[in-house]
């Protein structure tokens, strides 16, 4: 039930689902102690104030990138509340991301003037080209697919976005263009302007 | 405190500022139907989330229609809470909420109990005009409590009792929209998060998604099997409510019926929980005054206070939450692991019966016990002292199925040597029951005199959390009661800290004791129920001869014979357990 973690080389066990069933196996979850600090000090930044949930998530995802299941345990357990509460958050805002975004994190608008004018044509070719879905970041961790909700170029509809990149007028001929500039094989890659 | 005046349905109320619609209508007998609501006076437990929108009237003035569960009164008022549009409403939004909800009420095991269907019978809802996608979900099975979200509405009371009345935090609404479920952290199993099984929240859930694990069938295959002797054993609570499930009005004590029944059904010996909680009394109270007399006498490593241990809600909630204070609980078994403990050794070589052919049937209130004897330290070889554990939902569900004309029964006894029990073992199920038995034998045993009053009217009450001075001929013993996890987790939080001065202290997980169990028939957040019920508990208890649990004969006959003496060697190979450490989801750092 605990989702896929990412390792890191320096591990600290900090969580364990005990086995009801003797057959099953016994999970552990590790993290790196830097990143346990890490979190500690953010949390420690609001005071491990339980109000300030949602500030402290968002720092940690702004420094970690996602909340995986171990990072939330300790801010939880540093807030003095439930996990169920924290996930119950983390879930509830689609902001929050249990998987790590791709290095290149790819955004759909979703506005009405996109939508309107054939955004979910384009999301469609993205997963398509992908072959992942909303919300899922690519094997090789290069890529991952979100919408959004309007980035105020509603001009250029539809508009999809690479990191903080703005690509306007986009049509499903384009997509395979767009992500071109980025995949590995490219000597052009954009990665660096990014 | 002002007051403020409004008309409900043409009928002038006066209620304090701040009351809902809701409840100034119920003032004046308006009865405004609600699935989300749910108050239980006297306790500090109310779920009013406005989710489930049933609850909508007409209020003049007013555009759209008004959730009353939400809603504060306003001087002069106006509210209708049948008009056409008001009734239409409420029809569209039951009919919304069962589009998306399973139809097999004919195999719900909440058939007949269920909010959502006897609202849709109320309303007359004959056709569901809405066709959709319905949400899925696992089906979720635990030792004790089986999850199935599709039946959930959404309604929050679990999530509300779990956290708020018992801080377990075990379930939490997470996602949103039309795939939000209730669930526990990272939508794990019931059985790997924190849940204590206390069942609070089987017993408030409107609906069939949150039951108890069923035992009837295995039990009817035990009872079936020629080659085994099938004991069971009831506890108090089960005596003081079973009668509900069988029209007789709550606070009926049905204690002759229920063993009739069970005699009917075929257990070859009926006996009383009653008798194993004098057992524990003995054990308990004895180990309280030996920790008392070492703490009076200086001695470093004395342990107080000491904590009853009959609880398993509560002894998983200790596990998990405070495993440094795992050596503060009496290391007392609870009264039905005591009981398998003797059955399966005592009484089985009394009747010639082997171990393995001997099968302990327990009726409780409760859910956490069907977790509780499941626990490997309550087994010998793989064979558990208490075999299977039923609540008395599960009875009175038998009895009905075993064609018993229950309210024609005859009174009959229980039988012995482990049917026989004083006043002291009924009164555990009341909050307060469990330490004022234990007073009634620790002041005898201690200043060696008799008791003038045999009730501890201070040691009484509904209080979350309770204190008392007892005199104990001249020495002042300090006790705690906390029942409800949340106030357990209070004065917990105080021993943690060093500040509490308590000699002993009882704690319950459920909210009045075990009387109102997650295994009791639904209350349906009607506290006047639990109200008598209690009071039937103590009622049982002034009409028995013997109250001491010290002067059970049958007990003193089983240490004579058997244990030799109670906290004595044999005792605390059968009576006595210990407690792990379950937090293994706490976050330990390790700087080396």
């Amino acid at each position: 039930m605990v989702p896929k973690l990412m390792c890191d080389d320096d591990m600290v066990d900090i969580y364990s689902v005990p086995s009801g069933d003797k057959d099953s196996l016994k999970v552990t979850i590790k993290l790196s102690k830097e990143k346990i600090e890490t979190i500690n000090r953010i949390c420690a930044s609001f005071e491990n104030n339980p109000e300030e949930l949602i500030n402290v998530l968002h720092e940690t995802q702004n420094t970690l990138g996602y909340l995986p299941a171990e990072v939330q345990e300790i801010i939880a357990h540093n807030l003095k509340i439930s996990s169920a509460h924290v996930y119950g958050v983390v879930t509830f805002y689609s902001y929050f991301t249990m998987v790590p975004k791709g290095d290149y994190p790819i955004s759909v608008c979703m506005g009405t003037a996109c939508y309107v004018r054939g955004a979910e044509k384009i999301l469609e070719e993205l997963k398509k080209e992908l072959k992942i879905g909303i919300g899922e970041t690519t094997p090789d961790q290069r890529f991952s697919i979100s919408c959004l909700r309007c980035v105020g170029a509603c001009g250029l509809a539809p508009v999809l976005m690479v990191g903080e990149k703005v690509y306007g007028s986009v049509s499903p001929d384009d997509v395979k263009k767009i992500l071109n500039e980025y995949r590995e094989d490219n000597e052009d890659c954009k990665c660096q302007q990014l | 405190m002002e007051m403020i005046e409004l008309s409900i349905d043409n009928k002038l109320v006066s209620v304090q500022k701040g009351t809902t619609i809701l409840k100034a209508a119920r003032k004046v007998g308006i009865d405004i139907p609600t699935l989300c609501h749910m108050e239980l006076h006297n306790m500090s437990i109310e779920n009013k989330p406005g989710s489930c929108r049933v609850c909508v009237v007409e209020v003049d003035g007013r555009r759209n229609l008004a959730p009353a569960c939400v809603t504060e009164v306003a001087p002069g008022m106006v509210v209708n809470t049948h008009t056409a549009r008001v009734l239409n409403a409420r029809k569209t939004i039951v009919e919304l909420l069962i589009s998306d909800h399973p139809y097999d009420c004919l195999v719900c095991a909440k058939s007949g109990n269920c909010e959502l269907q006897s609202i849709a019978h109320k309303f007359g809802i004959r056709r569901i005009h809405f066709k959709g996608e319905k949400s899925t979900y696992r089906k979720d099975t635990s030792p004790s409590i089986i999850r199935d979200v599709d039946k959930c509405i959404m309604c929050r009371r679990c999530e509300m009792i779990c956290n708020e009345v018992q801080t377990v935090g075990a379930l939490s609404a997470v996602n949103r929209g039309f795939i939000s479920v209730v669930a526990p952290a990272f939508e794990m199993d019931l059985e790997h998060s924190p849940c204590t099984y206390c069942g609070q929240c089987v017993s408030v859930c409107p609906t069939g998604a949150l039951t108890e694990v069923d035992s009837t069938h295995k039990v009817l295959l035990s009872l079936m099997d020629k080659s085994k002797t099938v004991i069971v054993q009831t506890a108090p609570s089960v005596r003081a409510a079973l009668g509900e499930e069988f029209g007789l009005p709550p606070g009926t004590l049905v204690t002759g019926k229920m063993v009739a029944a069970l005699r009917r059904m075929g257990f070859d010996y009926v006996f009383d929980t009653d008798f194993a909680a004098d057992l524990t009394i003995m054990e308990e109270g004895t180990e309280l005054l030996g920790r008392l007399r070492a703490h009076l006498a200086g001695e470093s490593n004395a342990k107080l206070p000491i904590l009853t241990s009959c609880c398993p809600g509560w002894v998983n909630f200790l596990e998990y939450n405070f495993p440094d204070l795992l050596h503060i609980p009496s290391t007392a078994k609870s009264p039905q692991q005591m009981f398998g403990a003797i059955a399966k050794t005592y009484f089985a070589d009394q009747i010639g019966v082997k171990r393995q052919d001997l099968v302990v049937v327990s009726m409780m209130p409760c859910l956490a016990k069907k977790y509780e004897c499941q626990r490997d330290e309550f087994k010998v070889n793989g064979n558990p002292d208490v075999d299977f554990s039923m609540t008395t939902r599960e009875l009175a569900d038998f009895i009905k199925q075993s064609n018993i004309d229950f309210l024609n029964l005859p009174d009959e006894e229980f039988d012995n040597p482990l049917g026989e029990s004083t006043g002291a073992g009924v009164i555990f199920g009341n909050t307060g029951g469990v330490i004022e038995a234990a007073c009634r034998t620790a002041y005898e045993l201690y200043t060696g005199k008799k008791l003038e009053t045999i009730e501890f009217e201070n040691l009484r009450g509904t209080e979350g959390i309770r204190s008392a001075k007892l005199d104990f001929d001249g020495l002042t013993l300090n006790i705690g009661i906390a029942h409800g996890l949340s106030n357990a987790r209070r004065l917990l939080g105080d021993v943690r800290a060093g500040k509490s001065n308590y000699h002993a202290i009882e704690i319950m997980a459920c909210t009045g004791g075990c009387i109102a169990g997650g295994g009791q028939p639904y209350h349906h957040g009607n506290s006047e129920i639990l109200r008598k019920r209690r009071d039937a508990i103590y009622s049982e208890d002034k009409g028995k001869i013997i109250r001491k649990s010290h002067e059970n004969p049958y007990i003193l006959k089983l240490y004579k014979d058997f244990l030799g003496q109670a906290c004595g060697h044999k005792s605390h190979e059968l009576l006595h357990t210990v407690y792990h450490d379950k937090s293994n989801n706490e976050v330990t750092i390790h700087h080396d």
